[in-house]
């Protein structure tokens, strides 16, 4: 263990070799590509391989082949080239890659300013492939928890054979921090399962109880069949609906049945608020002042502050807010996590404080825009 | 019911429960399967490459469907994504054997991108390119690699655009072996494929191939037999062709032959990897 001074992208950096980062491809981008950079210095050390590749496309497909050929591997992009990898991450989902994926926000649409953040991208992280499935997204708010959650990431990726993707921002990317940087053995790793079955019997997509397949990874002997198209257990193509179903359900259901080993929020006053905050990443750092700062002057406000957005930790957050007079989402967009709260939240008064802003939205913003509720 | 079939030597690198495949007749893709197999199954038995380290990557298209076929590790990929795949798989573990098949659709068009990085890497992958100078599989739409003036479904008045050259790309970006080839000339399949298996660097081979039902039937060629006659009247041989000599033209023909064959330091051995 060691202490630094870092930024969220370090931290990530940092995190992913604690993992046992083996390959990581990127391609140059605003405002992630020091994660690029610090790895190409730092992992050949450590006896990974980095390269950078003609595209974010060709980043995100050798992440997957690398994941085949039994390495740990991760990229990191930001909005334009996440849009360039929906497709392969669609790929990953279906033959069921562990990979992660670090998603810098930046401001948008289409170029829009590179060098500034925003919450704009929570549902196209989510949503933004093709095809129906589940795929966990972690946001952390500090550089600590860039680190955290990186192993976190990593270790959900292996655990349930799925992409994961850390979703950072703008802000978070470049500002210092101190960082508790844990060796590999003080950390708690986990490796995806191997087959405990000869060649002959093997099958590459019948999962366990836990509905996850032991994977057999390229030279272990194991003839794996890797397959785009929608496959039975074997990994052959079969377009009967009966499969297709099974398919999905089956990639769905083992997020959904795990989300456990997933989901993980933290509160700040909660048990006491009348007020309930509802906030994430960058934006959660302001929304904890102005909830300090309410407290102080008497008003009964607390905060919920989820470090997993996907899948949405409906009960956790139902627990939470249960007794909370009234709900604020702020976050750095017109709304869209606002959304999902509303939904699960249906009973409650439930209020959007979206705020467009390149910076993190201040304390005194938000609480200009509440104060009429309060 | 129980179907009976006569083993084939090449059977044991063939998913055989598989069978049959999904190639019309008079498609050329099985002869480069086989001339493939055959060299693969050569450098085994020389003791050259273990079976359990060949990887086979195809991406989307008739060629790339080997991929469900063959009895190796496979990878169907997706759409004109096979080269970076087989980038991820060697640098994550270099003893593997990574060959890439696909069409020219696949590795020259959608993948174009990927292919001329990966030989201007050198990296250290096969590339089997089967050109039928058609996208088949979506039903015999312009390829960038359809000669000039020749009927599509997207040009029906002629296709308007210069075909791309494979070999002459590749080859200028510093690939170790560039050769073609041709399903009229099985033999020759089988020993570029088996040349550039044994090289370090980035090795390909392009093999012009016959596609009666997309290509031919557009080009008022529909009969097999025919359109493999009229492709081997224009095929040349030469042991080893000047690049020159690469041209690419329905009219004049195709000189088939090993057009690069050089031992620069592949990319493995170029960040110390293979030493």
């Amino acid at each position: 263990m060691r202490v630094e001074y870092v930024t969220s992208n370090i931290a990530i950096a940092e995190g992913a070799m604690a993992s046992g980062l083996r390959f990581f491809a990127g391609y140059p981008i605003t405002p992630t590509s020091d994660i690029l950079e610090y790895l190409a210095e730092e992992l050949p050390k450590r006896g990974g391989v980095v390269i950078q590749l003609e595209d974010e496309i060709a980043s995100i497909n050798a992440v997957i082949g690398a994941s085949w050929a039994g390495a740990k591997a991760m990229t990191a992009t930001s909005g334009p080239g996440y849009s360039l990898m929906v497709e392969a991450l669609s790929f990953a989902i279906i033959t069921e890659t562990p990979l992660v994926v670090v998603y810098v926000m930046r401001a948008g649409p289409s170029t829009g300013v590179p060098t500034r953040s925003c919450q704009y991208d929570v549902f196209q992280v989510r949503y933004g492939s093709h095809g129906n499935y589940e795929l966990p997204v972690l946001v952390p708010w500090s550089a600590q928890e860039a680190f955290d959650l990186t192993v976190k990431a990593f270790n959900v990726s292996e655990m349930l054979r799925v992409p994961t993707v850390i979703l950072s921002d703008a802000m978070l990317a470049h500002t210092w921090e101190k960082v508790i940087i844990r060796n590999p053995s003080e950390l708690e790793i986990v490796n995806r399962r191997k087959p405990e079955v000869p060649p002959q019997e093997y099958m590459p997509f019948k999962p366990g109880e836990d509905l996850v397949p032991p994977m057999a990874c390229f030279g272990d002997g194991y003839k794996v069949m890797v397959e785009s198209l929608t496959h039975d257990e074997r990994g052959y193509y079969s377009p009967t609906t009966e499969v297709q179903e099974r398919m999905i359900r089956r990639l769905v259901e083992k997020v959904r049945r795990n989300s456990h080993l997933i989901v993980d929020y933290e509160t700040y006053f909660t048990s006491s608020a009348e007020y309930m905050f509802f906030a994430y990443g960058s934006t959660a750092r302001s929304v904890y002042a102005l909830v300090r700062e309410l407290r102080r002057e008497g008003i009964r406000a607390g905060l919920y502050r989820p470090k997993t957005l996907w899948p949405f930790d409906e009960g956790g957050l139902k627990k939470v807010a249960s007794k909370a007079k009234r709900v604020f989402v702020v976050e750095n967009n017109v709304g869209l996590m606002y959304k999902e709260v509303a939904r699960v939240l249906r009973d409650k008064e439930v209020i959007s404080v979206g705020i467009i802003d390149l910076d993190v939205p201040s304390p005194d913003r938000i609480k200009e825009v509440i104060s009429e509720w309060l | 019911m129980a179907v009976s079939r006569q083993v084939h030597p090449l059977d044991k690198y063939v998913r055989v429960d598989r069978l049959p495949h999904l190639w019309c007749p008079g498609c050329g893709i099985g002869i480069v399967m086989s001339a493939m197999l055959r060299a693969i199954g050569r450098r085994i038995s020389e003791g050259l490459v273990r079976e359990e380290n060949i990887v086979i990557v195809g991406g989307i298209g008739c060629t790339a469907r080997m991929s469900l076929y063959l009895n190796f590790d496979t990878v169907h990929a997706i759409h004109g994504r096979a080269i970076p795949f087989a980038v991820g798989v060697k640098l994550a573990n270099p003893k593997l054997k990574v060959i890439v098949v696909g069409g020219d659709g696949d590795i020259a068009g959608i993948g174009g991108n990927h292919l001329m990085h990966a030989a201007r890497r050198n990296m250290d992958i096969t590339v089997i390119m089967v050109n039928n100078m058609v996208y088949a599989m979506t039903g015999g739409q312009l390829a960038p690699t359809t000669p000039t003036g020749l009927y599509t479904t997207t040009t029906p008045r002629g296709n308007p655009e210069k075909p791309i050259n494979v070999v002459k790309l590749v080859a200028s970006l510093g690939a170790n072996y560039v050769a073609r080839a041709s399903v009229t000339h099985p033999a020759l399949i089988e020993t570029y494929v088996y040349r550039a298996l044994g090289k370090e660097g980035f090795t390909f081979v392009e093999v012009l191939s016959t596609c009666p039902e997309m290509f031919g039937r557009h080009i008022g060629i529909k009969d097999a037999v025919q359109l493999f006659m009229e492709l081997r009247g224009k095929v040349k041989v030469k042991a080893k062709p000047s690049l020159n000599e690469s041209y690419y033209d329905w009219e004049s023909g195709f000189v088939i032959g090993e057009y690069v064959d050089k031992d620069d330091p592949g990319y493995l051995r170029m960040i110390g990897l293979l030493r």
